[in-house]
């Protein structure tokens, strides 16, 4: 059987009173193991919303769409998209997908120390561990923590460390795939660099990484390709050199050029409106390169390495 | 009341931490000039977010003292006189924190103004949504309904509501990706320019820091400032 994730035409929508907000459009990927995806864009372009739908934590307004199909040999072949909660809980939540959740500090238990949540999490999810102190020490190190770090209370944690034992919280049932959300967020550059290797390291194991991140730097060192997002839609994927250095949307052009050491320009113009997209091409509005034909909505070229979503790229 | 003439936000001879037999930072001078941004940079748990909270008046040190504009700072958090609190705004890393959930954006970017009773809040608050880049269509959402970027953004917005002298941004940036950082960089240059703020900048990104701050000190771990990084006297 092939492990594999399969995401095809994803969408998440949400309702509000008297708006749609439309936060991930047709999104389809493709993800194994051994590869290392890293997915950026925008503040607000739909990427944690994404990662959410995969793993059942979508609040109730919301509708989705499409299909995420979830195939190795820990479980029954699954759409994540359509398994109930208890399904999600019991067989793919930390065993088959983990999650390193964005801004940590806010999904800690305050009254606990870091111990004694990775500790649970060791007899949760492998109940034969003969000593779960132990193991959640070596889980700890591999995301970059002492066992002393281990016995503070959430808030005595800086910002770095809480990250850190997210980390390691999703390390602990050796799942094939890791979801990481803005992971490297409050890290000095050694433990950036330093789980950035850990990430290389899972994926040379036979894991899969996708790499949530705004990172551009550490997203090209570290991934087999860079997907970008833009207003909920994937717009380029390819290799991350030729993304970054040879980006094809005008988007991602004005990504790089928005670096601090490549011009520190933002993208002119305001970030799109999610619950009023133009029907064309959602770019257009901000996009120097616009033309008639933009009108159309463009769709990702499927035959190419690096597959751009544009009418008239870069 | 005319607004006070900006000569700095001071730091001098301080000494904080949480536990007073372990402080965190050791005897740190440090001046937040107006009209300019202090870089900050020092590896993870060095103090520097600690340092931040002493000079936006939210934690007391242990020893030394705080100098508002050469008024003396003799309270903090709660203690603080309102017209030396207003003085000083703040962002953090995570807006998550900082947040009521349930509160929409339009309510959180509004609060300050409400608590010192300005007058036409609504129309302010649209024009610093404006400012931050945040679409109309968001201020009515709650934060846990938008991303933390926007929320970020609603922080700034916030933040910019009283007019502060001083701006301590501790990681402010780190939850953006690189667009939505050198937007926010160029409003707050903006703002300076027009108010002749100060700025401290805090951030474990030295390349960012390197082309938004004027000048960077750097705290060791041992929660000293490095001298042969300490800015050269501004007189
Ligand atoms: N519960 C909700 N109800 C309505 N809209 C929502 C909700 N949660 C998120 N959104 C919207 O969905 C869009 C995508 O949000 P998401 O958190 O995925 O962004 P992101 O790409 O992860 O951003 P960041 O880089 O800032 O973390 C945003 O416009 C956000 O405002
Ligand atoms: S499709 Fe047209 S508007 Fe959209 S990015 Fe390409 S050139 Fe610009
Ligand atoms: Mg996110």
């Amino acid at each position: 059987m092939v492990t594999e994730l399969v995401l095809d035409q994803v969408s998440v929508r949400f309702a509000l009173p008297g708006a749609t907000v439309a936060a991930v459009s047709d999104v389809s990927l493709r993800l194994r193991p051994g590869q290392c995806l890293a997915l950026v864009g925008e503040s607000g372009c739909g990427k944690t919303v994404l990662a959410s739908a995969l793993l059942g934590f979508l609040p109730g307004n919301a509708q989705v769409s499409g299909s995420a199909t979830l195939s190795d040999e820990h479980g029954p072949t699954l759409d994540l998209l359509t398994a109930t909660d208890r399904q999600l809980a019991t067989t793919v939540r930390g065993r088959r997908i983990g999650l390193v959740p964005q801004s940590p500090a806010s999904h800690l238990t305050p009254v606990r120390t870091a111990r004694a949540q990775l500790e649970e999490v060791v007899r949760a999810l492998r109940p034969t561990e003969a000593n779960p102190r132990e193991r959640a020490d070596s889980v700890a190190a591999r995301a970059g923590l002492t066992p002393q770090d281990l016995d503070h209370y959430p808030h005595e944690l800086s910002g770095g460390m809480a990250q850190r034992v997210a980390t390691a919280l999703a390390l602990v049932g050796e799942p094939w795939l890791l979801i990481a959300d803005e992971p490297t967020t409050g890290l000095d550059r050694h433990l950036v660099d330093g789980l950035l290797d850990e990430f290389r390291r899972l994926v040379a194991d036979g894991h899969a990484v996708l790499l949530i991140t705004h990172d551009l730097a550490a997203a090209q060192r570290v991934a087999d390709r860079i997907a970008v997002m833009y207003a909920g839609q994937l717009i380029e994927i390819g290799p991350p050199d030729s993304v970054l250095d040879d980006p094809g949307h005008p988007y991602t052009r004005g990504l790089g050029r928005s670096l601090p050491d490549r011009g520190f320009t933002p993208v002119p113009g305001m970030p799109p409106l999610l619950t009023d997209l133009p029907p064309g091409c959602s770019f257009a509005p901000r996009c120097d390169h616009v033309a008639p034909d933009c009108a159309r909505r463009p769709v990702l070229t499927t035959d190419t390495e690096h597959a751009v979503a544009c009418h008239r790229p870069c | 009341m005319p607004p006070p003439v900006l000569t700095g936000l001071r730091a001098d001879a301080v000494v904080a931490g949480y536990d007073p037999r372990r402080p965190v930072i050791n005897h740190v001078d440090l001046t937040v000039p107006a009209g300019r941004t202090t870089g900050l940079a020092g590896p993870s748990g060095s103090g520097k977010s600690t340092l931040a909270r002493v000079l936006a008046l939210l934690h007391k040190p242990f020893a030394g003292s705080v100098h508002l504009d050469d008024e003396p700072v003799t309270g903090f958090r709660h203690r603080t006189p309102h017209a030396q609190r207003v003085r000083v705004g703040v962002l953090f890393q995570q807006p998550r924190l900082s947040v009521d959930p349930r509160m929409t954006l339009r309510a959180a970017i509004g609060e300050p103004l409400l608590a010192t009773r300005a007058p036409d809040v609504a129309e302010r608050v649209d024009e610093l949504a404006d400012l931050v880049m945040l679409t109309s269509d968001l201020l009515t959402r709650r934060a846990h309904e938008v991303s933390d970027g926007q929320l970020q953004r609603a922080c700034l917005a916030r933040t910019l509501a009283l007019d502060p002298g001083y701006l301590i941004c501790d990681e402010m940036t780190t939850m953006l990706d690189a667009s939505t950082t050198a937007a926010l960089v160029g409003l707050i240059r903006d703002y300076q320019a027009r108010t002749g703020a100060g700025v401290l900048a805090i951030s474990h990104d030295t390349v960012l820091l390197d082309h938004w701050a004027d000048h960077t000190v750097r705290l060791t771990s041992g929660g000293v400032l490095d001298a042969s990084s300490a800015p050269t006297t501004t007189t």
